[in-house]
C-alpha cells in the first residue's frame, strides 16, 4: 500500500473544540508568516508527489516489512512446511542423524497414527475428544472465574487494588512454578492436599491418588483453570471499565435487576473482547504441554492423555517422529 | 508492555506444539551428516576447547558438576584444552541427545545410559571405535568385557565406551532385618517374598502399615523395564525372540512381571504409595528412613551418605532356585554408563583423548569412588579403593549374574512401552483395582504392538 502524502491535503481543522483551541492560540499572524507558510506548504507537497511517483517509493513499505517476513518465514512457516514435509517421512532412529534423506513412506505414517482400529490410532482419538472435553470445561470454569472476580472489582469494593494484584499472581508465576508446587501438593504419599482431607478435616479414611488414573485428568483441569483465569479475569476487566456508569444507572432507575443488568448491559457490551478472550484461551489451552508434562512427566497417564503431550510421547518416547508429525498435520488442518 | 510479550510468546508455542517435533529439527539441521569411516586421530598436539555433557551420576546436578570440574582440570592442565561442562538430569538427556542428533549443534562428548547404545548407533552420527580411537584409550583388552560388550550392536564397531560400570543388587535394611530375627537376606524370589510380607507391619498400631517389606520406583519406566528384563530371564524367557522381533508376551516374561507387580497386588509388600515415585533414589529413601524394609538398586550409596544413614547391607538380588545357571541366573542387566564422541566434532582429537582421560585408571579410581561406581577397566579390580564387600560382590554380579540389555536399535522403544505399561499396571493395583496375569497379558500386548 502506497503512503498516503498527508501534507498534500491537510484535512480542515473540526469545527468544536479543537478549531477553538488553534484559533485562539495562532491570533493574527503577520501576512509575512502567513506566505512563508503557504510556500512550506507547497514545497512539501512538491516533494511529497515527487516521491510518491519514485520506484523508491513504492518499494519502501515492502522494505518495512521484509524482516517482519523473513522472520515469520524462519520461525513459522518453514517450520510449518516442514513438518507436513516429515509427515510422509519414515523418520526414526535409522534416519534421525541425516533426515533429509530419509525414506519418502507416503502416507503410511497417516495409517499407522490415524487409524481407529489401530494400538496408535485409537490413542490418538481418544486423546483429541478427551482434549475437546478437557479445553470446553477448562475454558468454561477459567471464564467464570474471571467474570465473577472482574464483575466484583470493578465495582468499588474495599482493598481492590490488593485483591486486583492477589488475582494475577498465577498468572505472573512461571508456568514451570506453578504447576511443580501443585504437583507436589497433589502427591498422595505427604501432599498437602491429601493432609487435608485425611488428617485434618477426616473426610476421606485413605488419601486417593490424584495424579494417577482418573483423577489426573481433573487435576489437569484444576491446575489448567488456577493458571489461566487470571488472564481471563484481566481482559474482562479492563473490558468492563469501559461500560460507562451512566448505562447501569439508567438501567437501576428503570428498574433492571443485577441480573437483568448483566446479561442485557454488561454481557452485550464487552462481546468483542469476550469472543477474542475465549478464542485465544481455547487455543492455549487446546495445545496445553507444560502442565501435563510438569505435572506427570514425559508420559502421561492414560486416562489424562492430552493431544499435544500424545505427539511429544510418540516423537520423542517412542522416536516415531513421522507418526507425531503425521498428527500434527491432522491437527493443524483441523484447526 | 509486559502482558502482549507474555501472550506473545505463548502464541509462538502454540504454533510450535502443533508442527511439535519439527521445529525442533528445523534449524540448523544441514550440518548433521551421516557415519564415515574412522578418521586419524592425533592426540598429542591439542588446543582450542570441547564441549561434555554429562549424565547426573551423584547426589545432585551440583555435586556432579564438582566433582567433574576436578577431573577436567586435570585434563586442562595435561594438555591445554578447555572444557565446557553441563550435566544434564536423566528425564532430559535423550531428548537433549536426539535433539542434538537432528540439528546437529551437538557438544563434543558425551555422556549416554549404556542401554541406548545400540538405539543412538543406529543414527550414524557417533565416532566408531576403532583404528587409532581405539589405540588412544589403551584398546578394548584394558576394559571389563561385559561393560565393553554394551557399547554398540554385536559384529559393529562400538559407537560409545564404558564410563562406569553399575549392577543391581538387593539393599536391605539391617536394623529391621535384627529387630525381626531375619538372620540373612533372602536367597530365592519365594524366601524374599515371604521375608517382605514377614516385615510389612504396622509398627506403631495406628491401623495402618507404615513399615514395607519392599520398596520401589513404580512410575520410573527405565527401572521397570530393567525388572521386566530381568525377571523376564529368571524365568528363562528373553524380551527379543531369536530373529531381533519384540516378544515381550512369552510365558516367562508375562510370569516374571506379573510376579513384579503382584508385589504390590496380591503380595500386598510394596506401598500402593510407591506407584508415584518417579526416581530410583526416592524408593532408595523409603529403605534409609525405615519405612521399607528391602530396595533393589544399583548405586544407592550417595541417597544413604547423605542422610548418614549406614544399617544397610548389600546382596544379591534372589532367583527363582538359588542354584540357578544361565540365563535363569540373571541378577541384573549389565548397567552403566557409556560415552560417546559426536562424529562432527571439530576437534574430534581433544574429544577423543578426554575419552582417554576418563577411561584412565587414574580418573577411573577417583571417580568412581566419588560416585560409588565400578571401574571399568580391568586393572582396577586390584587396587585397594575397591576391595570393599559391596564392590566384590557387584563385581561378582556383572561378572556372572549379569546379562546385557537387548543390543537391538528398538531398545529405547522397548523400554518405553514395557515400562510404561507396567507403571500402568501399578497405578491400576495403587488404587484398588485387582490385575491378574491375564491383565498383564493383555498390557505387554498392547506394548508389543505399539512398537
Amino acid at each position: 500500500m502506497p503512503v498516503e502524502p498527508k501534507l498534500k491535503d491537510p484535512p480542515e481543522p473540526d469545527q468544536g473544540v479543537a478549531g477553538a483551541g488553534r484559533e485562539a492560540s495562532t491570533t493574527r499572524p503577520s501576512p509575512g508568516e502567513r506566505n512563508q507558510r503557504r510556500a512550506q506548504a507547497a514545497v512539501a507537497s512538491q516533494v511529497v508527489q515527487t516521491a510518491g511517483a519514485s520506484r523508491r517509493s513504492r518499494l519502501f513499505p515492502y522494505g518495512l516489512i521484509a524482516p517482519a517476513s523473513v522472520m515469520e518465514m524462519l520461525i513459522h512457516i518453514i517450520p510449518m512446511v516442514l513438518g507436513v514435509y516429515i509427515a510422509f517421512l519414515g523418520l526414526n532412529q535409522f534416519t534421525i542423524g541425516n533426515w533429509l534423506q530419509a525414506p519418502f513412506v507416503g502416507l503410511e505414517n497417516f495409517v499407522t497414527g490415524l487409524d481407529p482400529e489401530g494400538p496408535i490410532g485409537s490413542q490418538f482419538y481418544a486423546a483429541l475428544l478427551r482434549t475437546v472435553v478437557y479445553t470446553v470445561i477448562s475454558v468454561g470454569a477459567a471464564w467464570a472465574l474471571g467474570m465473577f472476580a472482574a464483575v466484583l472489582l470493578t465495582s468499588k469494593v474495599k482493598g481492590r487494588g490488593f485483591l486486583r494484584t492477589l488475582f494475577l499472581t498465577p498468572y505472573a508465576l512461571p508456568q514451570y512454578v506453578g504447576a511443580i508446587a501443585w504437583a507436589f501438593m497433589f502427591n498422595q504419599r505427604d501432599g498437602v492436599i491429601n493432609r487435608i482431607l485425611v488428617h485434618d478435616l477426616g473426610i476421606l479414611d485413605s488419601g486417593p491418588f490424584w495424579l494417577l488414573g482418573g483423577n489426573a485428568f481433573w487435576v489437569t483441569v484444576i491446575v489448567t483453570v488456577w493458571q489461566f483465569w487470571p488472564f481471563a479475569f484481566l481482559m474482562l476487566l479492563a473490558a468492563l471499565q469501559n461500560i460507562p456508569d451512566e448505562v447501569y444507572e439508567a438501567a437501576a432507575m428503570d428498574g433492571a435487576s443485577l441480573w437483568k443488568q448483566f446479561t442485557s448491559i454488561t454481557l452485550p457490551m464487552i462481546r468483542q473482547a469476550n469472543v477474542v478472550m475465549l478464542l485465544i484461551l481455547s487455543l492455549w489451552i487446546f495445545n496445553q504441554f507444560n502442565i501435563p508434562y510438569v505435572l506427570f512427566g514425559p508420559a502421561s497417564p492414560p486416562e489424562a492423555t492430552l493431544i499435544s503431550p500424545l505427539i511429544y510421547e510418540q516423537s520423542f518416547n517412542y522416536w516415531n517422529f513421522g507418526v507425531g508429525g503425521a498428527m500434527s498435520v491432522l491437527l493443524l488442518v483441523a484447526w | 508492555m509486559a502482558l502482549t510479550g507474555r501472550s506473545a510468546l505463548r502464541r509462538r508455542t502454540l504454533r510450535r506444539m502443533t508442527t511439535l517435533p519439527l521445529a525442533v529439527l528445523a534449524v540448523g539441521s544441514l550440518a548433521a551428516c551421516g557415519s564415515s569411516p574412522a578418521e586419524e586421530v592425533d592426540t598429542e598436539n591439542l588446543s582450542g576447547s570441547i564441549t561434555y555433557w554429562a549424565s547426573n551420576q551423584g547426589e545432585s546436578v551440583t555435586q556432579d558438576e564438582e566433582v567433574l570440574s576436578e577431573t577436567i582440570e586435570r585434563f586442562t592442565d595435561e594438555t591445554g584444552v578447555e572444557v565446557e561442562l553441563e550435566v544434564i538430569p536423566w528425564n532430559d538427556l535423550q531428548n537433549r541427545i536426539l535433539t542434538a542428533v537432528s540439528s546437529g549443534d551437538a557438544p563434543d562428548v558425551l555422556n549416554i545410559g549404556n542401554t541406548w547404545a545400540t538405539s543412538l548407533q543406529a543414527t550414524g552420527a557417533f565416532l566408531e571405535w576403532e583404528g587409532e580411537a581405539l589405540e588412544a584409550i589403551g584398546g578394548e583388552e584394558r576394559f571389563i568385557p561385559s561393560s565393553w560388550a554394551t557399547g554398540g550392536a554385536e559384529g559393529q564397531a562400538p559407537t560409545s565406551v564404558p564410563l562406569y560400570a553399575l549392577s543391581y543388587s538387593l539393599y536391605y535394611n539391617t536394623e529391621i532385618f535384627e529387630e525381626n530375627g531375619i538372620d540373612g537376606p533372602p536367597a530365592t524370589w519365594e524366601e524374599f517374598v515371604e521375608v517382605a510380607q514377614e516385615l510389612t507391619q504396622d509398627t506403631n498400631d495406628d491401623g495402618s502399615i507404615d513399615q514395607w517389606g519392599f520398596t520401589m520406583a513404580g512410575a520410573s519406566i527405565s527401572n521397570n523395564s530393567h525388572a521386566a528384563f530381568i525377571r523376564g530371564l529368571q524365568h528363562g524367557g528373553e524380551l527379543y525372540d531369536d530373529d531381533g522381533e519384540p516378544d515381550f508376551t512369552n510365558d516367562a516374561v508375562v510370569a516374571g512381571v506379573n510376579e513384579w507387580i503382584q508385589l504390590m497386588g496380591a503380595d500386598g509388600v510394596v506401598s500402593p504409595s510407591d506407584a508415584e515415585l518417579v526416581n530410583g533414589a526416592e524408593s532408595v529413601e523409603q529403605v534409609a528412613s525405615g519405612q521399607a524394609a528391602m530396595v533393589f538398586d544399583q548405586a544407592p550409596g550417595n541417597v544413604f551418605d547423605n542422610r548418614g544413614f549406614e544399617d544397610y547391607q548389600a546382596a544379591p538380588m534372589p532367583m527363582l532356585d538359588a542354584d540357578a545357571t544361565g540365563l535363569e541366573a540373571t541378577q541384573s542387566h549389565v548397567a552403566g554408563i557409556n560415552m560417546s564422541v559426536f562424529e562432527n566434532s571439530d576437534n574430534i582429537d581433544a574429544a577423543v583423548a578426554f575419552v582417554a582421560h576418563m577411561t584412565s585408571d587414574e580418573e577411573q579410581t577417583y571417580l568412581n569412588q566419588e560416585f560409588t561406581g565400578l571401574p571399568v577397566v580391568n586393572d582396577l579390580y586390584e587396587d585397594e579403593a575397591f576391595q570393599s564387600d559391596e564392590i566384590q560382590l557387584k563385581q561378582q554380579i556383572l561378572q556372572d549374574h549379569a546379562q546385557p540389555m537387548p543390543l537391538y536399535p528398538s531398545e529405547s522403544q522397548m523400554e518405553t512401552v514395557v515400562g510404561t505399561a507396567m507403571r500402568d499396571l501399578l497405578a491400576d493395583v495403587a488404587q484398588g483395582r485387582e490385575v491378574t496375569e491375564d491383565d498383564v497379558r493383555d498390557a505387554l500386548t498392547t506394548a508389543e504392538s505399539q512398537m
